[in-house]
């Protein structure tokens, strides 16, 4: 089952002559030759398609339906997974998993949004736009895994914090500053993985880490692409133009170092191969976390706070003439 | 994050204000009713019919919450670059060049220190003039600087706030600072070095959802606008007219977000009050 997008109309359309020719049953040379030659030309279309993603193309795979999510790479990556539900004080925010899993061989803590793929599980989980409650479970999560000394997994995937009455009610802002925060200074490694869409601070609310990793196609940004065409061109239509402006792929953060490594996916994206993804993403992370687990928590805690001390781009006066 | 920056900006620039404004009348952002303008200015800049609170200029509120001339501004000088080369409809260059020019200021915040009835803090007063007050990376270096003194003197950091939210121009590294500065005050919280809010109006999106909300004490001023995501998009996203008072400073307090709303004729003497039992 493929779901294309637009730009990849091209590729639909030497699938479906591939289809058409093998589905036909004919045997004969002429035809396994058109089909070996179509083949060839789909490999060379997909290189060159997504070689050359733009910025706004990469955001639409980033938000691809078939999307790999959390549960997917919980599920492929760890065993003994156990989902935690609830804040213990007003609710179970499905856009928001958790629980505790067996990842090569330690115990960790999971934690992710989780969008959802069926029209109705997506309206369960709200579309992976957590509300207060859904940050809330998200650090009571992690002080129970700073309580028994198990490093913590983050894996972002939301347009965004939810933007509605009963989330300003409850304190939406002060729910993602509490987990900023506490993520600064929680005392087990944390490795974060944009697997989708990094979508602003609802993003970050699970992504202060010690090291934070992308998937080549993921995006991770301060606001969509849509939302600042429309407050700085005055024009939704002009997100593509946003896309590219914020700066917002993975390469990209990884030039700013905002992250600290890109994972390939791939041809066509990490719901082409799910698998393949979870393995590699497996590998990586593993190894930035035995990295860090080597680590005594003073010298953890001080690396990540020099880290995040040094983001931003600023000048300093020239000193003063002596 | 800056989402809220576009539709409700109440300061005295915006140009779409109607003609009353201009002279000898003001418009309330809040009530709406036309007010003269010097009795405003008389009031603190408050509202004499409903008490909205009108947004004040950083040098008026250093006047009125530190001890005359006991302000001493620290790190007047870093300026923002442009990381991303960032161009919309006009360049980012350009419109930080424009902001400098109008305010006199290299970016949306001043810090320093001075004295609250004698007692020494640590300051930083967020410019709503200079591109909505948004936070890039200039606004959280500097709050971090604010708060790598206060924990070097001890004093208390009192922090004034009035902004739309991340600076969408500095992209992802704005988005950083929220990261930034929460995780300086962290450490002030570690160090027992305490920290106040004063939320004016209006503030949201990332300054919200990071410093503003980390205060060991929030005040904020009377009928401010204080939340997440903007009013509009909100509006939106779920299709509903928005309650009248929904996310003004009172209903913010109801809903236990903030600590206390103090009026501004009050709050050098709030203040002194609540710093003197942290000392
Ligand atoms: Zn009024």
């Amino acid at each position: 089952m493929r779901d294309y997008l637009e730009f990849e109309q091209p590729i639909r359309e030497i699938e479906e002559r591939i289809e058409k020719l093998t589905g036909s049953g004919a045997t004969r040379g002429s035809v396994q030759d058109e089909i070996r030659k179509l083949k060839t030309r789909l490999a060379h279309t997909e290189i060159e398609l997504y070689s050359r993603l733009t910025p706004w193309q990469r955001t639409q795979l980033a938000r691809h339906a078939l999307r790999p999510s959390v549960l997917d790479y919980v599920g492929a990556m760890c065993r003994d997974f156990v989902e935690l539900h609830g804040d213990r004080a007003f609710g179970d925010d499905r856009a928001i998993v958790g629980g505790l899993a067996r990842f090569n061989g330690r115990s960790v803590m999971v934690i992710g949004h989780q969008k959802g793929k069926t029209l109705k599980e997506r309206m369960q989980r709200n579309f992976g736009m957590p509300n207060p409650e859904g940050y809330r479970k998200a650090l009571r999560l992690m002080k129970l895994a700073e309580k028994f000394k198990r490093p913590l997994l983050t894996f972002i995937d939301t347009p965004g914090a939810y933007p509605g009455i009963g989330a300003e009610e409850r304190g939406q802002a002060e729910a993602i500053a509490r987990n900023l925060l506490v993520m600064a200074r929680l005392k087990v490694p944390i490795v974060s993985v944009v697997i989708g869409e990094g979508g602003s601070g609802g993003a970050l609310a699970l992504a202060v880490a010690d090291r934070v990793l992308m998937l080549e196609h993921a995006v991770y940004s301060v606001i969509s692409p849509e939302g600042c065409a429309a407050i700085l061109w005055n024009n939704p239509a002009k997100a593509p133009e946003a896309a590219a402006a914020l700066k917002m792929t993975a390469h990209d953060l990884l030039n700013l170092r905002v992250i600290d490594e890109v994972i390939p996916e791939p041809v066509g994206g990490a719901h082409r191969d799910p698998h393949g993804m979870a393995e590699r993403a497996a590998k990586v992370l593993s190894a930035h976390l035995s990295q860090l687990e080597e680590l005594p928590v003073a010298e953890l805690l001080a690396r990540r706070y020099e880290k995040y001390r040094r983001m931003g781009a600023v000048a300093e006066p020239p000193p003063p003439a002596s | 994050m800056a989402w809220f920056k576009k539709h409700r900006m109440p300061i005295p620039e915006t140009p779409k204000r109607p003609k009353v404004v201009e002279g000898l009348w003001l418009k309330c952002n809040h009530c709406r009713e036309i007010v003269y303008r010097k009795e405003v200015e008389r009031n603190n800049k408050v509202c004499p019919k409903c008490e909205y609170h009108f947004p004040i200029s950083v040098a008026e509120r250093i006047t009125m919450l530190v001890d005359l001339g006991t302000f001493k501004e620290w790190d007047a000088g870093i300026e923002p670059k442009d990381p991303l080369v960032f161009t919309d409809t006009s360049s980012y260059r350009d419109r930080l060049k424009a902001q400098q020019e109008k305010t006199g200021r290299k970016d949306a915040i001043v810090i320093g220190e001075g004295a609250v009835n004698g007692r020494r803090i640590a300051l930083g007063v967020l410019d709503f003039s200079f591109m909505g007050g948004s936070m890039g990376s200039v606004v959280g270096e500097k709050i971090c600087l604010a708060v790598d003194r206060a924990l070097v003197s001890r004093n208390p950091l009192v922090l004034v706030t009035a902004s739309g939210g991340a600076r969408m121009q500095e992209g992802i590294l704005s988005l950083m600072q929220m990261a930034k500065t929460s995780a300086a005050v962290a450490r002030l919280g570690e160090a027992g070095v305490p920290f106040v809010s004063i939320l004016g109006d209006p503030t949201f999106g990332g300054v919200t959802a990071s410093v503003a909300m980390l205060a060991d004490v929030i005040i904020a001023e009377p009928k401010a606008l204080i939340g997440f995501a903007g009013p509009r998009v909100i509006e939106q996203t779920i299709k509903q007219q928005l309650p009248d008072e929904f996310q003004r400073a009172e209903f913010l307090l109801e809903h236990g977000i903030v600590d206390l709303i103090v009026e501004r004729k009050h709050l050098k003497e709030t203040l002194t009050t609540v710093l003197s039992h942290f000392q």
